[in-house]
């Protein structure tokens, strides 16, 4: 290629590319701006402008620079635009993707997904229609996304007269609306997108605008900077090990979202607090790397194999870690069918992790069109912004967003859908957690029969408990556990197996994944609650069990109190087994153990007359 | 970081996520330099490796170059290939070629239902074992429910309105008024029972960034895309009664590349040799929602 074969800024490596949404009421006249920013700039494939003329003179419409975008038989149906299209197109400066997002209401989750991958916004608003609905909704919603870069074109001059009075007044309004939501746009260009004025060329219809062009204002725009001075964020996506394939490295997956990390680097996995070291940082067909920096999709090698479990984050030790808990402060946006609700239970996806979630409280819901708020309602209705606090169920890794951005936002999933989306302001500690405020609840309103739980104890010789065997995989714990289950059937007992794949089959079966062992957990807590109730000794086993899930059912079993027997290595820190085995092989020695522990602790009730 | 890393990032990043996401994925394998940069991609996503199988839906009328193109490189790179093809209507000649048919009639018969049966495993599939580097068949495969694909947002229109992650009904269709949102980096990876979805990592890649890539990475391409010295060569692969080479004689990929900059295809587009795209106004829509890539 000769070197004066291209513009000088667009050769080689240092071209830039940006995504821009246009955004703006329906019939503001978005998909016209875009289809006629194509055309002026010579970015439309040969025979595409001739080509929609011609159909236009078939069907006998007046052609539109609209119909270029609506490629859809649906589109031009209805004449409104229902996804986010993306085209390209260059200017002298970078290229662009310009993604044209919808205006109608009923489309708004495609609007925020244009709008939540975009750098930049470009939004519309009718000289002669004014300020509407959904442009402050939208304007809103880019404060919500995090979009600080904002032209505003009042479109349709050529309907005002081009009167200055006109474009003043729009711009005087939707600044002091935008004011309140902290934006502040960059520029606000009177147009013309179907006549082209101000579009791609000045136009002497309005001599009186001495500002930029569309065209110039988003090539003033910059490119966000990479966030590498941030601290170091690695959310980690997975763990890899093709082993059959002959491969022994066990590498950790993921994006660097903001800062930099270098081999020898101390790091810690949150929230689990595990630590270790870089490696070496891998790839395929590159040269080998001592640094990776944000924005790079890597992997990583440690030097101690720890355990490193799903949904962490990868920090620095020597940086500002990543916040960790159970309770956030969030600003939400509702985009479910159904309304999000208190009590229900719904998946957080925030960074790499994925956990069950409760909405908690809500402090106050918005009406994004006006800005007032309500701070009485009981549920966040589509298409409503909620400040409102969510709880999970084990602690999470974060960022507020004010700090990081990349993971200080998250989505919630509502029955397979992608429901909501948000950004976190804080961190609360909460007086009471969520599960223990539920069992208080519980036992409050629980319909207790006539026979007390000691009139059980003495029939039945014993105290309820659950028994929960824990270790790795593959130890034996079942057979364990059914073995003892049996010996105390034997010796009179009322006792119970419950094995793992039972509970899958029967009250989980509408669980699906492995995302949702925490769901599995809080049901097995209730399960043992109601079988401690009845006076049972429940003996379960569960692999890998850790400190948050072991401390979720103790909760929900309350009052009734849980053993907790280590087989094998096991992963809890704060709190220790009641009974820990290391030679899990001798399997009578491990249940004479259980049970001398059972009655130690008077479990098991002896007469002695 | 520039252009190209950034696009090869966010590809990667996706191909993680629909690994984490996926049991039973595929990944479809056209031999066209978009599916070959895609696979490419997962080799960096995955450290050199390719952890699920691809599939090539044969018409038997693709180019011979294209298909020892593709046992070549199955062989060497030991993917786990999977071939699916409508015997029937390749036996009984319902196909354009022979006169039976209309061109979208046949690319609905060759292509999308072989695809669906395919990925459904109601019709036979033959793989490839990569130790002999011979075919053996398997009937009543199980269902893949994610299915990677290297669809392009600027190769037509209805492209352009794709998903990330866009999720297909239990016949393949496509709700294009309902699409699941996606937030930042969040994608669906949620699915009912029944659903299926199609993963796109190239989705904001252009012609001209998958050229740039080929070079950057070295990446071996079918020789069809040069000219061998007639002054023509393909700019697009397909099946040959409807795919034409264009007038060029670009014979390296820094040729092609200077072609769509600056040269003559810099405002021509891509699938312009393409017929079955004419045949009505908006005919790969009508495809692409029953099931065509």
């Amino acid at each position: 290629m000769t070197a004066s074969s291209t513009a000088g800024l667009l050769s080689g490596r240092n071209r830039q590319q940006m995504n821009i949404v246009v955004i703006g009421h329906v019939d503001h006249g978005k998909s016209t701006l875009i289809g006629r920013l194509l055309a002026d700039t010579g970015s439309l494939p040969k025979g595409k402008l001739e080509s929609v003329q011609a159909y236009c003179a078939r069907n006998a419409k007046p052609f539109e620079y609209a119909f270029l975008l609506d490629a859809l038989k649906e589109e031009q149906a209805q004449g409104i635009t229902i996804d986010t299209a993306r085209c390209f197109f260059k200017s002298s400066r970078r290229e662009y993707i310009i993604l044209d997002a919808p205006g109608h209401v009923e489309f708004l989750k495609n609007m925020i997904s244009g709008a939540a991958r975009a750098e930049a916004a470009l939004l519309l608003i009718d000289a002669k229609e004014g300020i509407r609905e959904n442009s402050r909704r939208h304007g809103y919603l880019l404060s919500l996304l995090g979009i600080r870069q904002i032209a505003v074109a009042v479109n349709k001059m050529d309907l005002a007269d081009y009167r200055r009075d006109v474009f003043e007044t729009i711009q005087k309004d939707y600044t002091a609306f935008l004011q309140q939501v902290k934006l502040q746009p960059r520029f606000f260009i009177p147009v013309s997108a179907r006549f082209g004025d101000n579009l791609c060329t000045r136009s002497a219809r309005m001599s009186w605008y001495d500002g930029p062009t569309v065209l110039e204002a988003m090539d003033r725009f910059e490119k966000e900077p990479a966030g590498r001075e941030k601290p170091f964020r690695f959310p980690v996506q997975d763990v890899y090990k093709f082993t059959e394939e002959g491969d022994d490295r066990r590498i950790a997956a993921g994006r660097v979202e903001t800062g930099t990390v270098r081999v020898g680097d101390e790091v810690v996995f949150l929230p689990s607090g595990k630590r270790s070291r870089i490696a070496s940082i891998e790839g395929f067909n590159k040269p080998p790397q001592t640094e990776a920096c944000a924005g790079q999709s890597t992997g990583f090698t440690l030097t101690e194999q720890v355990y490193i479990p799903p949904n962490q984050i990868l920090c620095r030790a020597d940086q500002p870690p990543a916040r960790t808990g159970t309770c956030l402060k969030v600003n939400l946006f509702w985009m479910g069918r159904q309304p999000m609700v208190k009590g229900k239970r719904y998946k957080l996806k925030l960074a790499a992790a994925r956990e069950s979630v409760w909405l908690r409280e809500i402090y106050t819901v918005l009406d994004a069109t006006d800005l007032s708020t309500d701070s009485r309602s009981c549920q966040i209705e589509r298409h409503d912004v909620a400040e409102c606090l969510l709880e999970t169920l084990r602690p999470v890794a974060f960022d507020r967003v004010s700090e990081i951005a990349q993971t200080g936002r998250f989505v919630i999933i509502d029955n397979y859908e992608i429901a909501g989306g948000g950004i976190i302001l804080d961190a609360i500690a909460p007086e009471k957690d969520w599960l223990s405020e539920h069992v208080q609840r519980r036992q409050m309103y629980w319909q207790r029969s006539r026979i007390r739980p000691q009139n059980r104890s003495e029939r039945y010789k014993q105290n309820a408990a659950l028994v929960l065997l824990c270790g790795p995989n593959g130890v034996g714990k079942s057979e364990i556990a059914k073995t003892l289950e049996e010996q105390l059937f034997s010796a009179g007992r009322m006792v119970y197996y419950l094995g793992l794949d039972n509970s899958l089959l029967g009250v989980d079966s509408d669980l699906q994944t492995a995302d949702e062992r925490d769901e599995y957990i809080r049901r097995l807590g209730e399960i043992a609650h109601l079988f401690a109730d009845a006076g049972l000794i429940l003996i379960t086993a569960i692999s890998h069990l850790d400190d948050y899930e072991l401390q979720a059912i103790r909760t929900l079993n309350q009052p009734y109190p849980c053993l907790v027997v280590a087989i094998g290595p096991h992963r809890l820190v704060h709190s220790r087994p009641d009974l820990h085995l290391d030679n899990p092989a001798d399997v009578p020695e491990v249940i004479e153990k259980i049970k001398c522990l059972l009655a130690r602790e008077h479990y098991l009730l002896e007469y002695h007359l | 970081m520039d252009y190209l890393d950034e696009l090869e990032s966010q590809s990667i990043y996706i191909f993680r996520e629909a690994y984490r996401s996926f049991k039973d994925l595929v990944m479809l394998w056209s031999i066209g330099k978009d599916s070959t940069v895609l696979l490419w991609l997962a080799r960096k996503a995955f450290f050199g490796h390719v952890p699920f199988p691809l599939m090539h839906i044969d018409t038997s009328f693709k180019i011979p170059e294209m298909i020892e193109y593709r046992d070549r490189f199955a062989r060497q790179w030991k993917l786990k290939l999977i071939v699916g093809m409508n015997r029937e209507a390749i036996d009984s000649r319902q196909t354009f070629p022979d006169g039976a048919v209309s061109r979208l009639q046949c690319c609905a018969a060759l292509k999308t239902e072989a695809l669906r049966h395919t990925l459904s495993g109601r019709w036979p599939r033959r793989i490839l074992d990569p130790d002999s580097g011979e075919f053996y068949t398997v009937e009543n495969g199980p269902p893949f429910t994610g299915v990677i694909v290297g669809a392009r947002a600027d190769e037509e229109g209805s492209r352009s309105k794709e998903r990330y992650f866009s999720p297909r009904g239990q016949e393949s269709d496509w709700e294009v008024s309902d699409q699941p949102p996606e937030l930042w980096n969040q994608f669906k990876t949620d699915f009912a029972p029944g659903t299926h979805v199609r993963i796109h990592p190239l989705l904001d890649w252009t012609e001209l960034n998958i050229w740039e890539y080929i070079q950057r990475e070295n990446i071996p391409v079918v020789s069809l895309y040069f000219d061998q010295g007639y002054g023509r060569r393909y700019r697009s692969l397909g099946c040959w009664p409807c795919t034409a080479p264009v007038e060029s004689t670009a014979k390296t990929v820094a040729e092609i590349i200077e072609e769509l900059r600056s040269g003559k295809f810099a405002h021509i587009a891509e699938r312009s040799g393409r017929q079955q795209d004419k045949e009505d106004g908006s005919g790969l829509e009508t495809l692409r929602r029953s099931g065509y890539m």
